[in-house]
């Protein structure tokens, strides 16, 4: 660096109010400023030579982005669409390909020159620009207050004050209609509500538990020891467009059957179950993901989120990951025809929390 | 008297003609292959399933009990290499198979015999001929409600707990997989025919031969495995090069001292 430019320090220059800072400041620097590195000239700037080369290197890659340019113009009208780039893994439609690689590189062209331009020619001498105080002087604020004064006088706002408040008032109310349709987003989320809508199922009593897809009714006899059924209930059918998706996301089961000998029944729910047949949500408790991935051998089916992991040979509880609380159980039994039916909606609300939830009869370890 | 015995004689003849024939035995033709299943079995796997294939539980060598998981569970384990396996643990690896076909049908047939369970399936059964594009889309939507859980949207698998995973379904033949379905091999859950209907199981076969035939066309496809892949490309390749342009913009060039 040469011993001129900038060679003061920084607690040197200035304060933020412009004043001089004569005496070292120990306490805000306690390590003295070692100043800038010793400027060295770059190679382009003592060798003609190196600087003509650098110069031809940014003229290249401004100079090729033309020929990109046309290129891309050739491959839209010349590559057909159906031609496909095959090469090893990659498999790619010819013409896009073709298209992205060109105006790909035109754009980084672009870039590259800039940058070398700016590394090898351009001036890189250091200099220090110091920033100054953001208020304004005070004969500058002195002048705004009488300018808006003037304004606020000339405007006549001061003598006809009806035009000021009914102004306000229209600014206040032109706001009423966005407000008014917030009420899209949902309705008001009040006890009744909540029991209608979040809290409530298509289960109910006598509904058969059927295949998803298929919608075919389940006998338990066909139900093996190790098996897995993703099931909806029956009246699902009956729905359609966003009425089917809602109910179908909140009323999703996992019907699963396991040696009853191998599992734990508490005896509250000791006639939930038909013979080993379990049904639990299918949805998360955590925040709402389908699960099926159930490990028959374990009995545990984790949640492919958040690894959250439920036992459902114990009741649903947690056993792992972020979940709060177990998988809602659905009471089963068999109607008259031997089908596997529900025999009341669930007990507590399914799927992820809410504000409003009571989460006082989830089922925990070591409940009976 | 004659025309009783003339009567009779012509009521024998109409019922051995006109009345089904029902064979009452024990051995249906196989009882050679048992045998030689059985002597099999006692080499190859008893000393983790038992003499009998009753299962082992408590020992510190574990196996389940063999009983009524039927001929296609053994022609999927041992076909694939997975049984025997070369040492007890949750999860079977595919590894190379030693047995010949005959003696996988040997030891199948001895396996069936000691309880009914699934038989080993027809050609007719997972052969995806002749499905039409809306047995393909019903494939397509069984598998990814009943499948995708644990064997990725792509059938490309994926991790379980406990360093367990669900294997690629890439490159499997239809009868592995219906195999698998109906069997429910390791950790997999069982998809029994009365459930998971033979119809909507070639459906699902179908639609992941489709699904792996079809070239793609969107360039790499990194596996088909989401994220993952994906995330280690953008992390690598994408904020490695970035990181490359950033330490090239900022460096100081030859200087001429």
């Amino acid at each position: 660096m040469s011993e001129d430019t900038g060679a003061s320090p920084i607690h040197a220059s200035s304060d933020h109010h412009g004043h001089e800072l004569t005496e070292a400041d120990e306490a805000r620097y306690p390590v003295p400023d070692p100043g800038h590195p010793e400027h060295l000239p770059r190679l382009a700037d003592v060798d003609p030579k190196a600087a003509d080369r650098a110069t031809r290197q940014v003229a290249f890659f401004f100079g090729m982005v033309p020929l990109l340019a046309i290129g891309f113009a050739v491959v839209y009208f010349a590559v057909p669409g159906d031609w496909f780039f095959d090469f090893g893994p990659l498999r790619a439609n010819a013409r896009n390909l073709g298209l992205g690689l060109t105006f790909g590189f035109s754009l980084l062209f672009i870039g590259i020159g800039a940058v070398q331009w700016a590394r090898m020619l351009m001036s890189d001498e250091e200099m220090v620009d110091l920033r100054h105080g953001a208020t304004s002087k005070p004969e500058d604020q002195k002048w705004m207050l009488t300018e808006l004064d003037k304004v606020v006088d000339e405007s006549k706002l001061t003598r006809r004050k009806v035009i000021g408040r009914s102004l306000l008032g229209a600014l206040a109310f032109v706001f009423v209609p966005m407000l008014v349709g917030l009420a899209d987003l949902g309705p008001w989320p009040t006890k009744k509500k909540r029991a209608a809508t979040i809290e409530k199922t298509l289960w109910a009593e006598g509904v058969r538990l059927v295949n998803d897809v298929t919608f075919e009714p389940i006998k338990p006899e066909d139900v093996e020891i190790g098996q897995l059924i993703n099931g909806e209930p029956a009246n699902l059918k009956d729905l359609e467009g966003t009425e089917f998706i809602t109910q179908k996301a909140k009323a999703a089961i996992v019907v699963v059957r396991m040696d009853p000998n191998t599992i734990k029944i508490p005896a509250s729910r000791s006639d939930w179950h038909v013979g080993g047949i379990l049904c639990y949500s299918k949805i998360c408790t955590h925040v709402g993901c389908p699960i099926s991935l159930w490990e028959q051998q374990t009995h545990h089916l984790l949640c492919p989120c958040h690894q959250s992991t439920f036992d459902l040979g114990n009741s649903g509880v947690v056993v792992f990951g972020p979940a709060a609380r177990s998988l809602p159980q659905l009471p089963i039994t068999i109607d008259g025809e031997g089908y596997l039916v529900a025999r009341s909606d669930f007990t507590v609300p399914v799927g992820p929390s809410f504000f409003e939830r009571d989460s006082r009869h989830d089922f925990e370890e070591g409940d009976n | 008297m004659l025309l009783l015995l003339f009567a009779l004689f012509v009521l024998s003849v109409l019922y051995n003609t006109l009345a089904p024939v029902q064979r009452v035995s024990a051995d249906n033709g196989n009882s050679q292959h048992v045998a030689e299943g059985k002597a099999l079995f006692a080499v190859g796997c008893a000393s983790c399933h038992g003499l009998n294939g009753e299962g082992q539980t408590t020992d510190t060598i574990q196996g389940p009990s063999l009983i009524g998981v039927g001929p296609a569970a053994v022609d999927f384990q041992v076909s694939t290499g997975r049984m025997p396996m070369a040492r007890p643990g949750d999860q079977a690896p595919v590894k190379p198979n030693r047995y010949s076909e005959e003696e996988i049908a040997a030891l199948a047939a001895y396996v069936g015999s000691l309880g009914p369970g699934p038989a080993i399936p027809t050609e007719a059964d997972y052969s995806p001929e002749n499905l039409t594009d809306e047995d393909l889309a019903r494939g397509g939507e069984l598998f990814r409600t009943n499948c995708s859980a644990c064997h990725n949207f792509e059938g490309a698998g994926g991790a379980l707990p406990n360093g367990k995973y669900a294997p690629s379904l890439e490159g499997l033949s239809g009868k592995r997989l219906y195999e698998a379905m109906v069997t429910g091999p390791q950790q997999m859950p069982v998809f029994s025919d009365e459930v998971l209907r033979p119809e909507d199981k070639r459906a699902i076969i179908g639609y992941l031969t489709e699904l792996h035939n079809r070239p793609s066309d969107g360039g790499l496809a990194l596996g088909g495995l989401g994220p993952v892949s994906e995330g280690l490309w953008g992390w690598i390749i994408g904020l490695g090069s970035l990181v490359g342009f950033a330490i090239w913009i900022a460096a100081k060039g030859a200087k001429a001292k």
